[in-house]
């Protein structure tokens, strides 16, 4: 019977200089990865070598005021032995980006684009690094630790009047990106000067 | 009275003259039809769509019927869980642990409750008789989830009896809930270190009548469905995932159990007390569709011997762990004894004294492994929670699963992947 320990160690023999000793705490085995451009190589390692077929997550934690800022934790798990293991990387500010694992494992698609939403790290590689719960355009990453609780104001895209409208040149017309939603609404044309009719 | 006969009704030497005279007036076919400028045709389904149960949206890209392209748009429900967590106690997160799968809140507070225990340290301390009412607890969110996933799902495909069939048999659950926590949806009952209240008088015998009567219904429900016709040519051979995509895409629960791989986490890393209980974990063979709503219905079953066993090993003693600084000591001690008033204060102002360090907790929830991963930096407050839900995850392999399968075939296959958008974007 294979235990979490005795494939950390594996690992860590296979990468002596970038791995640290592995860490328990209440029975998880957790291991340092110092280069976070090693990432792939170690994951890919890791799964082909080792059996960790199943990625469970990818996790970001803000450490806001410590350097290195980030850090990233990945939490792998095999079937064939059924060990869960967890890597850990730290990552600074200045740089926040790190190459992709999706090339390992497809689940970690969606995990990154998770954590670019949340915290803006960039992953390098991602095939389709956009936003996954906020929208397309949102100017700030909301889980890092100094955005507030309450949220920042934000204008939210105007998806429907940000281009003319279907019945442009017909007897009703919008004008896009008025201030409010009464300036948006549809009004009568006056044909002659296909100027608005003015608000009574 | 002269005949009844139709406004638009001619006489059928008529109807053949005038056929004639058309097709001799009609121009001849051309030869050869130019070739149509074919063009791919994008789709907007959902966010408000009835198979997309809530609010998922995938824009499809069509050839015709065929789908050539499926991009998911999730997040229409982020409500942002994981950073209210970061700005409050351990215990005052209960609550929103009930607003992620909704259909099965109870199973989402024992798998938060276990999670934060974990990290204290004290997940193989609890009481037995806790452990066992937690036990029921999950498997009654599982039948629950379950009859609702197999009744809309149902419905997708085109039965609406089942539905109306299995709702009757939730309602029965909705009752047990309210019975036992006071609430039927949004239940709350763990609390760090125990439950909320002990079961109700007369609960028991209630929920052994349930049992009897769901198994009842969980047969009826087969019939109208594992040898219809329309069901089964509506599912089987559609969606099929292969094991191997089924790991590679980090799929969970019934999802990755259809594709043939038996895992369950309450067999590989028993939590609670599921390594003294019998029951099997069921597979399915094809990974198809058919094969997941299989699975339910055979996990169902399990539930009910998981439940049957439960109640009958039902030990006494209470159901909160002695300890004044994880659980809140019992009310008329805090109002007549010092020790338990400041216990009991220290309890509600500054939460649970946790240790730095960092857990995951996965716990296999009706719709998959869910996972709490706690970041403490010690004290009552998490400084880093992040859930995996299973409903993000599995939706993750859509864009791989989707394209070369027909648009109506989108229905049949969200519909076996039994999702949640409250869970999945939290």
């Amino acid at each position: 019977m294979t235990t979490s320990l005795e494939l950390a160690e594996r690992l860590r023999a296979k990468f002596p200089a970038l791995i640290s000793a592995p860490a328990e705490f209440r029975g998880e085995i957790t291991l340092e990865v110092s280069d976070p451009e090693a990432i792939p190589e170690v994951c890919a390692f890791a799964k082909r070598e080792l059996g960790f077929d199943y990625l469970v997550d990818i996790t970001s934690v803000d450490h806001c005021g410590e350097d290195p800022r980030f850090t990233l934790a990945y939490h792998l798990y095999g079937y064939g032995h059924l060990c869960p293991l967890r890597l850990k990387l730290r990552l600074s500010e200045e740089k926040s980006e790190l190459p992709t694992v999706t090339g390992v494992w497809r689940a970690a698609d969606w995990h990154e684009r998770e954590i670019y939403d949340m915290m803006g790290l960039r992953f390098r590689g991602h095939p389709d690094l956009r936003r996954i719960l906020m929208w397309e355009g949102y100017p700030y990453f909301p889980l890092r630790k100094d955005f507030p609780l309450s949220g920042k104001p934000t204008r939210l895209p105007e998806v429907a009047f940000t281009e003319p409208a279907p019945l442009d040149g017909g007897p009703f017309v919008t004008i896009a990106g008025g201030k409010d939603t009464i300036a948006r609404e549809p009004r009568a044309r006056i044909p002659e000067t296909d100027a608005l009719e003015p608000r009574k | 009275m002269g005949e009844i006969r139709d406004l638009q009704y001619q006489e059928p030497a008529a109807r053949a003259a005038q056929a004639a005279r058309a097709l001799a007036g009609a121009p001849a076919p051309a030869a050869e039809l130019p070739d149509l400028p074919s063009e791919k045709m994008v789709l907007n389904m959902g966010p408000s769509h009835p198979s997309t149960h809530g609010v998922l949206r995938i824009v499809l890209e069509l050839d015709g019927e065929v789908i050539t392209k499926a991009m998911p748009d999730v997040g229409y429900l982020h409500r942002g869980d994981e950073k209210i967590a970061e700005n409050m106690t351990y215990s005052q997160f209960v609550p929103y642990t009930d607003r992620l799968d909704y259909l099965a809140p109870l199973a989402n507070n024992v798998a938060y409750a276990l999670a934060v225990e974990k990290l204290l340290g004290i997940d193989r301390q609890l009481p037995p008789r806790c452990q066992f009412i937690r036990v029921i607890c999950c498997e009654l969110a599982r039948i629950s989830s379950h009859l609702l996933g197999l009744g809309s799902y149902a419905m997708d495909v085109g039965a609406m009896t089942v539905f109306l069939h299995t709702f009757t048999e939730r309602e029965k659950i909705y009752n047990l809930c309210e019975s036992l926590t006071g609430a039927r949806f949004t239940t709350s009952y763990t609390r760090i270190g125990g439950l909320s209240r002990d079961l109700p008088p007369g609960w028991i015998d209630q929920c052994r009548k349930f049992c009897r009567e769901v198994v009842v219904n969980i047969d009826e429900t087969e019939t109208f469905l594992t040898r219809n016709r329309i069901f089964v040519d509506r599912t089987r051979g559609v969606g099929v995932i292969s094991r191997e995509d089924a790991i590679d895409y980090g799929l969970s629960g019934p999802n990755l159990r259809g594709s043939g791989i038996e895992h369950d986490l309450r067999k590989a890393h028993p939590y609670l007390v599921y390594d003294q209980l019998q029951f099997d974990v069921p597979v399915g063979s094809a990974g198809d569709s058919y094969d997941r709503y299989l699975v339910r219905i055979e996990e169902m079953r399990q539930s009910v011997r998981l439940l049957e066993q439960c109640l009958n090993k039902m030990p006494a003693g209470p159901v909160n762990i002695q300890d004044g600084k994880i659980a809140l000591p019992p009310k008329d001690r805090v109002l007549t004894r010092m020790e338990e008033l400041i216990h009991h204060f220290i309890n509600v102002t500054q939460g649970v004294n946790a240790p730095p360090g960092e857990i995951y907790f996965g716990h296999e929830n009706p719709k998959g492994e869910l996972g709490f991963y706690i970041h403490s930096k010690g004290g009552g407050t998490p400084h880093r929670l992040k859930i995996r839900s299973p409903s993000f995850v599995n939706l993750g392999i859509l864009p791989k699963l989707l394209p070369g399968h027909m648009i109506s075939d989108v229905v049949a296959i969200l519909g076996s992947f039994d999702f949640v958008m409250g869970e999945c974007d939290r």
